[in-house]
């Protein structure tokens, strides 16, 4: 075309970045990248090479490692060489390197987005202006976290040696996301980049050769899924991260399910993008584009419901489709395209079978009218209109440019639909009304609520999500908390003391639980036995009149604020320390579990009454407790013969409450300063449902500590006592009863200890469980966990120390019971 | 890029027709404007952090590139009003304006561009009443209209009858555009039914001539204000809407842009009548240009981005074009005092 042509015209021609310099700088390494070991690029012991191919045009761009076995545990050996070394070094030091870091990727930024582009096939625009300036500002910002660690992480150390997993879809942010806080943070690293897309982090390696990082502090490995198994099962790493598919997630949190290493799991989603009736349709529009078009739909949090205000959804629907037509697809180092390539031809036939679907299931498919590239993996911008929620395409996760739009009625609908998913990883909420935004935005089970703009991120913000989008947040001070543990866990193990206590079922005769044979049980249970013997407290009548019976003290459930008998008629004996019956306790099931989750569900206004009230709560069960001291001393006595001890558990267990009730009011959020106009509201938030498996080692410090917290944040407790010691807690619902703790709140089921983790932990409507018992309960609850992928916090069976408050109280466990939501709300009329 | 054939998912079923996009005749009727609907200026609803994000992904999104950049760049040159608003403006240099309005670019770049059959000229000329005689002389034969800006320009404020007697004056003295200034204080005061009857007047008061309404964005406050500014001036009859006098503070900026081609997109759908618009004050670069007319492209489509729909009100922006064109002909940097002086 000549400049007559165009003047008439005015079409838009070819707007080439050049690939020149990333394809010389893969000449330079003849194009085959060995792995990134201690300090020195090395040939893959395994001999085996794979091919990584641009998305534009299928064709390779280079051969990369396949890391083996021995690979990976060279890469492992060689993080956890470094790791004294590293974690040693002053903050200022660490500061320093990822200072450098941040400044070799500004100066090499066109280099790393250029790279990307081919690697992944995500337009020019995006990597140049998205990815590599977040990826700089992640290692900034995380300068300045190793700078602070000491004085900001007092009593926290690196958590060691982690392993981490990384996606296809950022590929270079979310290397950014994992290694600068974890470097931040003392940690050495073992990262595998996505086979697809390998070549920026290679590129980051040299970076980091370049500016001298200490060998072994950053390993990179590449390869398939093979190479991200080694790494998950290596005994020698102390934590995973991982970004990925909810289905990859569910099988790494089963293959690390007792290994006691920590995990962190990003995962998929389906997030909403609610538009009520007063929105600014045409910043809207613009909206769904970042949503759903930005990096090919390939996005985890892409906003791919939109759900619109029946008033407003004929007009959005057609000014959406207007828009749509002016997208460009195309060549992704094109300046002037908007949609690039779909990172591989799976990727794009699951878009295409998914689309299919669709149709099939009656919804209806638009696209705009010009025609994609054919050479390479293109799809073009797809708008469902005519979905219901129950089709497949509203459901799951087409990771692909495809959106559905469905209609609601009022804002309680509109909440209701949004959270009719499995995930929770962000929500996008349309509104001039602060008043609405304000009220749907902690409504939302979603990590991130973007208010009046979408798929915006950064370093001081934490991202992750609710439900099945996986646990851990990434950014900000929430996210370094995965990165940290507490320094008195280390030293625990120094002193031996973290080897995994014997798990108590098998403990020998004083402390086994199974029904004493001489009374002849029942299957599962004690038959009831002779009054007088049961008891340990006997009551005389007055006037030294002979000696009268006891009255008989039921222990039985405490579920939905009333004492209620097991679905079973079965009851289970409680010994003293000399093997003296001390009472009886029920036992409960599945269906008293069941029945205790849906009673917890019902008190879910605790989570929205006031922290101010629920403080208030909290004291006046202290002052209950207090008033009845003598009586739980004795009780806490009988049950583990420690006299002194027991009078000193009571008082401690007194202000453990007024510890929670003080900080149920104090545990703040955060105003994180995100480097544009709008506030972004860290808020914690309660869990929701969570099931606390309370330790054996204190009877009622034991119990007060684990089930206090999570309700001092606003949530919901399935309790299980300690199955030797449970008639501290039995006795405590009294307590409860006169102390105007919402019924519900607080449910408490005794029984078999992991008999009732177990069904606590696969029950799908339990949001998070939290277990303190044995190496193998903890395994079990941690596989068990999967089918919902609620969080966990189980003890492995490593002894705390209830009675030291460093140990048994603090932040540690409000983190454990709350969940970050940032809620970014831009401002300026 | 190869676009030769169409991704067809579902070779079996029809993917659906393009919506009716907003796409005004070759020679669209002039705006008659409607009834004051006061529900719909109440309706309006402007996010300023979205539209800045917009806005600024307006030049990040799109670029063009060599012939491209160069026959956008022409197109750019036809759409400008060439404008000297200054205190010591003489028929001096009224006259050079003139000259230059009607050969904005050397024979010899227009040559090497094969641009030379295209007819190359400013789209108008733009001076105060005082000089309009003087420019009508000076453009005569050329086609070339002359705008005047009037009443009371720049603030507005001069009595009401003397500024609808300034219209009829400068169309009396050949203007056939004419670009007025609206009174600020209506807007911010909501006052719209004032605002209505004010342009309405200045539309009637115009006759033949085509009427811009100059919005004064820079003094309006809010990116809501600017919209429902917009609203009414349609409502009233403008031919075009424009953001700024260039004489205040803050001038035509992007974000103010696309709120108010938005605001156009919607009137026409609405009503089927194309209102044009015209960024003025500031604009500079060649550079700037592109972006304009990145935004009226991508917003509004390519037919919005000719003389009869879209202007520059600018003075030095012709010059930074000349030397960008100058580059794409030679490989070489330009230097102003290469291009004839306006």
């Amino acid at each position: 075309m000549n400049v007559a042509e165009i003047f008439e015209t005015l079409e838009y021609g070819p707007a080439p970045e050049s690939a020149a310099p990333a394809l010389a700088w893969l000449d330079r390494h003849e194009r085959t990248f060995g792995l990134f070991i201690d300090g020195r690029w090395a040939p893959p012991r395994s001999g085996e090479y794979f091919e990584t191919v641009n998305p534009a045009d299928a064709r390779p761009l280079a051969r990369v490692a396949q890391a083996g076995k021995e690979d990976v545990d060279r890469a492992v050996a060689a993080a956890r060489a470094a790791l004294p070394a590293w974690q040693a070094v002053p903050g200022h030091a660490r500061a320093r390197y990822l200072y450098a870091l941040a400044r070799q990727l500004q100066k090499h930024s066109r280099l790393f987005a250029v790279l990307e582009s081919l690697d992944n096939g995500k337009p020019i625009r995006e990597s140049r202006d998205i990815d590599i300036p977040l990826v700089a500002r992640h290692f900034y910002h995380h300068a300045g976290w190793a700078q602070l660690m000491e004085r900001e992480f007092p009593g926290y150390t690196a958590v060691g040696v982690v392993g981490q997993i990384i996606p296809w879809n950022f590929p270079l942010l979310m290397l950014a996301w994992k290694v600068a806080p974890a470097l931040a943070m003392g940690n050495t690293v073992v990262l595998k980049p996505a086979e697809f897309t390998p070549l920026t982090a290679l590129l980051f390696a040299e970076v980091c050769a370049d500016v001298g990082l200490p060998p072994g502090v950053l390993n990179i490995v590449t390869g398939d899924g093979r190479t991200g198994a080694l790494i998950v099962e290596h005994p020698d790493v102390d934590k995973i991260a991982f970004t990925g598919s909810t289905e990859v997630g569910r099988i790494i949190r089963e293959a690390t399910a007792g290994s006691g290493k920590r995990l962190s799991l990003e995962l998929g989603g389906k997030s909403p993008f609610i538009v009520y009736d007063d929105a600014d349709l045409d910043s809207v529009v613009e909206g769904v584009v970042d949503a759903i078009w930005f990096n090919q739909g390939q996005v985890c949090c892409a906003g791919s419901r939109i759900l619109a205000h029946e008033g407003i959804a004929a007009t959005l629907e057609a000014r959406l489709k207007a828009r749509m037509e002016t997208l460009r697809v195309g060549d992704p180092l094109d300046k002037a395209v908007d949609i690039g390539a779909i990172v591989a031809p799976a990727q794009l036939e699951k878009i295409q079978r998914l689309v299919r679907q669709g149709v099939e299931e009656g919804a209806v498919l638009w696209q705009p009218s010009w025609s994609c590239p054919t050479e390479g993996w293109f799809f073009p911008p797809t708008l469902f209109t005519d979905v219901s929620p129950a089709a497949t395409i509203a459901q799951v996760e087409i990771f692909g440019p495809v959106v559905v739009m469905m209609t609601f009625r009022t804002p309680e609908e509109s909440v209701a639909l949004a959270n009719n998913t499995r995930y929770g990883l962000a929500a996008s909420v349309w509104t001039e009304n602060v008043n609405l935004a304000l009220d749907i935005a902690p409504k939302l089970k979603a990590g991130t609520v973007w208010i009046n703009c979408t798929n915006v991120f950064d370093a001081a913000a934490g991202f992750g999500g609710y439900r099945e989008s996986g646990y851990g947040r990434e950014g900000g001070r929430e996210g370094l908390w995965e990165y940290v543990k507490p320094e008195w866990e280390t030293h625990a193990a120094k002193a031996g003391l973290a080897a995994a206590r014997p798990d108590l079922d098998a403990a020998g005769p004083d402390l086994d639980l199974e029904p004493d044979p001489a009374p002849a049980p029942g299957a599962g249970g004690a038959a009831p036995a002779p009054d007088a013997v049961l008891r340990n407290e006997i009551e005389f009548a007055p006037n030294g009149a002979a000696p009268l019976p006891p009255i008989d003290r039921t222990a039985k459930l405490y579920i939905g604020g009333r004492q209620v008998r097991p679905d079973q008629g079965y009851s289970l004996p409680v010994h003293a320390p000399d093997g003296r019956l001390l009472g009886e306790v029920a036992h409960g099931n599945r269906k008293d579990i069941r029945n205790a989750v849906e009673a917890a569900h019902k008190a879910a206004a605790w989570g929205r009454a006031t922290a101010h009230l629920r403080a208030q709560v909290l004291y006046y069960i202290a002052e209950n407790l207090a008033a009845r001291a003598d009586e739980f001393a004795a009780r806490v006595h009988a049950m583990n013969g420690a006299s002194p001890a027991a009078a000193a558990e009571v008082a401690r267990a007194i202000e453990r409450l007024f510890t929670y009730a003080a900080y149920a009011d104090k545990f703040d959020g955060a105003v994180h300063p995100t480097p544009f106009r709008n506030v972004t509201l860290a808020m914690h938030e309660p869990i929701g449902v969570i099931g606390v498996v309370c330790p054996d080692d204190a009877p009622l410090l034991g119990f007060i500590s684990t089930v206090i917290p999570p309700i001092a944040m606003g949530n919901a407790v399935v309790a299980v006592p300690s199955e030797r010691f449970p008639l501290a807690a039995t006795d405590f619902y009294q307590v409860l009863d006169t102390s105007d703790l919402p019924g519900g709140v607080l449910n408490i089921v005794t029984g078999r200890r992991d008999e009732l983790a177990q069904v606590l932990a696969a029950h799908d409507d339990v949001d998070a469980v939290w277990y303190f018992g044995s190496r193998e309960g903890s395994a079990a609850v941690e596989r068990l966990s999967t089918g919902n992928m609620k969080r966990t916090w189980v003890d492995y069976g490593r002894p705390r120390d209830w009675t030291d408050p460093r140990q048994g109280e603090g932040v540690e466990f409000l983190r454990q019971a709350t969940q970050v939501k940032n809620i970014w709300v831009p401002y300026g009329e | 890029m190869a676009t030769t054939q169409r991704e067809r998912i579902l070779p079996d079923r029809p993917t659906g027709v393009r919506p009716p996009g907003p796409q005004p005749a070759l020679a669209p009727p002039r705006n008659p404007g409607l009834p004051l609907e006061l529900d719909w200026i109440r309706d309006v609803r402007v996010n300023r952090s979205a539209v800045e994000r917009r806005a600024a992904a307006i030049g990040t999104r799109r670029t063009v590139k060599r012939a491209w950049q160069a026959a956008w760049l022409l197109r750019a040159v036809t759409l400008i009003d060439l404008t000297t608003l200054s205190g010591d403006d003489t028929p001096g240099n009224v006259l050079r304006l003139c000259a230059k309005a009607r050969r904005p670019v050397r024979d010899d770049l227009l040559d090497a561009l094969g641009a030379r059959d295209l007819g190359i000229t400013t789209a108008a000329v733009c001076v105060y009443h005082a000089w309009v005689e003087t420019a009508v002389r000076a453009l005569q034969g050329s086609g070339l209209p002359v705008a005047a800006v009037s009443t009371g320009f720049p603030a507005g404020l001069s009595p009401f009858p003397q500024r609808v007697a300034e219209i009829h004056a400068s169309v009396a003295a050949g203007a056939r555009e004419i670009d007025v200034v609206i009174t600020r204080a209506h807007v911010l005061r909501g006052e719209w039914e004032a605002l209505y009857d004010e342009v309405r007047a200045f539309r009637d008061a115009c006759g033949d001539a085509h009427l811009k309404v100059i919005l004064g964005t820079g003094e309006l406050g809010t990116l809501r204000n600017v919209a429902r500014a917009s609203l009414v001036a349609m409502m009233a009859g403008a031919d075009f809407i424009k953001t700024s006098t260039g004489k205040e503070s803050t001038n035509a900026t992007l974000p103010v842009g696309l709120v108010m081609v938005r605001t156009i997109r919607a009137y026409f759908q609405r009503t089927g009548h194309a209102v044009g618009f015209k960024p003025a004050g500031g604009i500079r670069t060649a550079k700037q240009a592109l972006e304009w007319l990145l935004l009226m492209k991508e917003e509004l489509g390519e037919r919005w981005c000719r003389p009869d729909l879209f202007r520059f009100g600018a003075s030095s922006l012709l010059g930074d074009i000349e030397r960008q064109l100058e580059h794409f002909v030679t490989g070489r940097y330009s230097a102003a005092h290469r291009h004839p002086m306006a």
